[in-house]
């Protein structure tokens, strides 16, 4: 009898134990910056992106891991043959967290919103394309495009293009209602956002069911409460100098991946004498590409000869067209009338790849005889002294958009470019869907600014993560600022 | 006393309107836009107009201050340009982390250092003294983010004793004082150091003054003396640190906060300043100044406790 009680007890505790590491099924992830609401159609911040995006909020059609383009509410779409109208299927039974129904009415609804006159989507360009949409049934929605537009599917699946419900519109900001597997339980501001499965979820139950997002900004904190295991995962970990100790730590595995981020030296190409291509030429032969990428980053991070990431299947290497070669870059100045170099100034924003490669590439400007005045920024100030007003020289900055060599056709844009030449290009690229000219205009593209040496191209940044070696489904790029929390899990 | 008292209070008054204007107009002066610090580099001119237009950031200056100050003597303190949250919700959050850890590195740093300090003086040039001497020299070297990462290096990632930081909130007191334990002790070191020092010479001193000779001649034991004369006189400048100290602990423990990512009043400015959420800093900074400016009003008033020649003013 007592043997038999024994046993059941140890059977009993045994399952409970087991029952217990099974059931560990929730995750707590480290970001440096804390978004300042949770709704990707309000604020640019990628922070919102990170925690929201395809958790809470779903697009017609969303990103994958390597920045491909899949369905998401549509389950699939059919393009006229003149590429101007699309037509979305979308999935039945979707649901939003609040139990109201998805249906086509809510698309036409998001879309008029982010397009209309008053609206302040932060990126409210890319519906400009839209003429008209339609629900033509509960399923199927209509959208009508000015002109051709290759990207379109690609600018759908942003975070700025999720699909929101009219009802909840107004209040997304504090409490994100959508149709994804997870909802806000709680946000404590400053210091952690939690999300929780959703019971009602239309689609597959998630792995993951309760997320933590914790917010903590300097790094020497950030690599404390990931040694003390108070954290699972830090995508983007702010400390590269630390990453050999979580290497050599069996407890972790560290990935180092590439995101959208291009670093530039930007250059404003009005600014005398930045505006004689010669002289910015010379610039680009001055600089050691490698050198600012192991003083800026601990040697992670791949060199660009252009404005384009390297992971994306268009890219082209042109970093030959702008090597390292100080001769060079001293015959050119003296061609330009600038023999003894010049001064300009370098404003750098807070992020310390700026800050540390900005003290390397004055060095090395100093060496061909190009003197700079550096000042540090903060952000507000380097978005209205460099971004808004275009009043510096030189800057470094990381374009982490994807996919925005578009931006060198916009005007104004503080790099004051302005090429006809590329205008076309990109407008060319802009109405073509075939994926072989496109292909070819995009080389174009880039070989044009490469050429007109716009910009210093620097290096794409790269993304070091830190993680719990148990922690399975992690993205390793970040093609866009997405933690997909449905696609991880815990091993056994 | 009561002289004292209106005068005291009519410079309060004075102070806030004072920091009012001089926080307004230092936002004003400062950089940086709210609204195209939210939408990014994307945004189009208009839509940044919009969001202006919406947080009523393109009234005239005049109109803002005179709104803003409506509506803090109506109690509201209006809402985030960033949180969408009313600010006042923002600070309260706050301060139930910022109060406490003030506090509590308060009641540490005065727990250990008026106890310290008599000891030093009393045994002036003694071991004693000569150790609590050198011991607070190094406290006050020390800056205290560098102390409290090697208390993060120590009883976090070493012993596993403590998390490395963070709040659980008050629903679990217990665990919520266990993580401001570290936190109040890198805050507290410095300000013991200081304090312990300011109680020896200040003890001192008056161990030297002529009452406590006729205390003595009086036939009082030096115990007596010690602790109905001169302790009691010695305090004044003691409370005159521990007020600064307050304020001090209270608004300038940012790095403090972020060394532990603690969720508190320094970090929020700190945010709110990078963000150019101007709202919540001119609201959060008012209070802070409001905060100081009571404390001292209130250090006056002990000042009137322990020494009564300023009681019949």
């Amino acid at each position: 009898m007592t043997q038999t009680f024994r046993a059941t007890l140890l059977a009993g505790a045994l399952a409970l134990a087991a029952g217990m590491a099974a059931a560990k099924s929730d995750v707590t992830i480290g970001f440096q910056l804390e978004p300042p609401n949770l709704d990707p159609t309000a604020s640019a911040a990628a922070a919102i992106d990170s925690i929201v995006y395809a958790n809470i909020f779903q697009g017609l059609t969303r990103f994958d891991s390597n920045g491909g383009v899949i369905p998401s509410l549509a389950e699939s779409w059919d393009i006229s043959e003149d590429g101007k109208v699309y037509t979305f299927h979308l999935k039945s039974g979707v649901t939003y967290s609040d139990g109201t129904e998805f249906e086509a009415t809510d698309v036409v609804h998001s879309i008029t919103r982010a397009k209309a006159p008053d609206s302040t989507n932060p990126r409210k360009s890319i519906f400009e394309v839209i003429d008209k949409v339609e629900a033509v049934d509960p399923l199927t929605v209509r959208i009508t495009l000015k002109r051709p537009k290759g990207g379109f599917l690609f600018d759908m699946a942003r975070g700025d293009a999720v699909i929101i419900a009219p009802e909840s519109a107004a209040t997304n900001v504090t409490n994100p209602v959508g149709t994804g597997p997870y909802r806000l339980e709680d946000w404590v501001k400053g210091d952690k956002v939690v999300l929780v499965a959703r019971d009602d979820f239309w689609g597959e139950k998630p792995a993951i069911t309760r997320a933590t997002f914790r917010f903590i900004s300097d790094p020497t904190a950030a690599f404390a409460a990931m040694m003390s295991g108070d954290l699972d995962y830090f995508p983007a970990f702010p400390a590269p100098e630390n990453l050999p100790q979580f290497e050599a730590d069996p407890r972790f595995r560290v990935t180092v991946g590439t995101t959208e981020g291009e670093t530039i030296l930007s250059t404003n190409n009005k600014m005398p004498p930045l505006d004689d291509v010669r002289v910015r030429e010379a610039i680009a032969h001055a600089i050691n590409r490698q050198e600012v990428i192991d003083g800026a980053y601990y040697g992670y991070g791949t060199p660009i000869g252009t404005h384009f990431a390297p992971h994306n299947p268009d890219y082209v290497d042109l970093t030959a067209l702008s090597n390292y070669d100080p001769e060079k870059s001293k015959a050119l100045l003296a061609e330009a009338g600038y023999p003894d170099g010049f001064t300009t100034t370098l404003k750098l924003p807070p992020p310390s790849y700026a800050r540390r490669g900005g003290e390397i590439i004055a060095a090395q400007l100093a060496k061909v005889g190009i003197k700079v005045e550096i000042s540090n920024l903060e952000w507000a100030q380097w978005l209205d002294e460099v971004y808004k007003q275009t009043n510096y020289g030189l800057s470094i900055v990381s374009h982490v958009e994807p996919f925005d060599i578009g931006i060198y056709a916009r005007k104004p844009y503080y790099f004051n470019y302005d090429s006809p030449e590329f205008d076309a290009i990109y407008a060319e690229l802009d109405a073509t869907s075939d994926p072989a000219k496109r292909h070819e205009l995009l080389v174009k593209a880039q070989e044009k600014i490469a050429r007109d040496y716009v910009n210093g191209f620097l290096f794409q940044l790269p993304l070091m993560s830190v993680s719990n070696a148990k922690l399975q489904g992690l993205w390793v790029n970040a093609p866009a600022p997405v933690t997909d929390l449905a696609a991880m899990s815990w091993a056994e | 006393m009561l002289r004292y008292l209106t005068a005291r209070f009519a410079s309060l008054a004075v102070s806030l309107i004072v920091a009012s204007l001089v926080i307004f107009l230092a936002l004003e002066v400062v950089p940086g836009d709210p609204a195209s610090f939210m939408l990014g580099l994307e945004a189009s001119p208009e839509t940044v107009a919009n969001l202006r237009h919406e947080l009523g950031l393109d009234a005239p200056a005049v109109t803002r201050y005179f709104s803003w100050m409506a509506g803090l003597a109506a109690g509201d303190f209006g809402i985030s340009y960033t949180y969408r949250v009313p600010v006042v919700e923002l600070i309260l959050d706050r301060i139930w982390v910022s109060l406490p850890l003030a506090l509590y590195a308060l009641a540490l740093s005065t727990l250990i250092a008026l106890p310290v300090g008599i000891l030093a003086a009393t045994h002036r040039g003694g071991i004693a003294d000569i150790t609590v001497m050198g011991a607070t020299q190094f406290g006050i070297a020390v800056p205290n983010f560098w102390f409290g990462m090697l208390l993060v290096a120590l009883f976090a990632l070493t012993l596993r004793l403590f998390s490395a930081g963070g709040f659980p909130g008050w629903s679990d007191p217990a665990a919520a004082l266990k993580a401001l334990t570290l936190p109040a002790i890198a805050l507290a070191l410095p300000q013991a150091s200081i304090l312990s020092r300011v109680m020896r010479s200040s003890l001192l001193d008056t161990l030297d003054e002529d009452y406590i000779r006729t205390a003595r001649a009086k036939g009082l034991n030096r115990r007596q003396v010690l602790w109905r004369h001169a302790v009691r006189n010695a305090l004044i400048p003691v409370l005159t640190i521990l007020g600064l100290q307050f304020s001090f602990l209270i608004s300038g423990a940012i790095i403090i906060e972020n060394v532990f990512y603690l969720p508190g009043m320094g970090r929020l400015i700190f945010q709110s300043i990078a963000a150019r959420d101007l709202i919540v800093v001119k609201n959060a900074s008012l209070l802070l100044v409001m905060t100081i400016t009571v404390v001292t009003f209130l250090v006056d008033i002990a000042y009137a406790a322990v020494d009564p020649r300023l009681r019949k003013r």
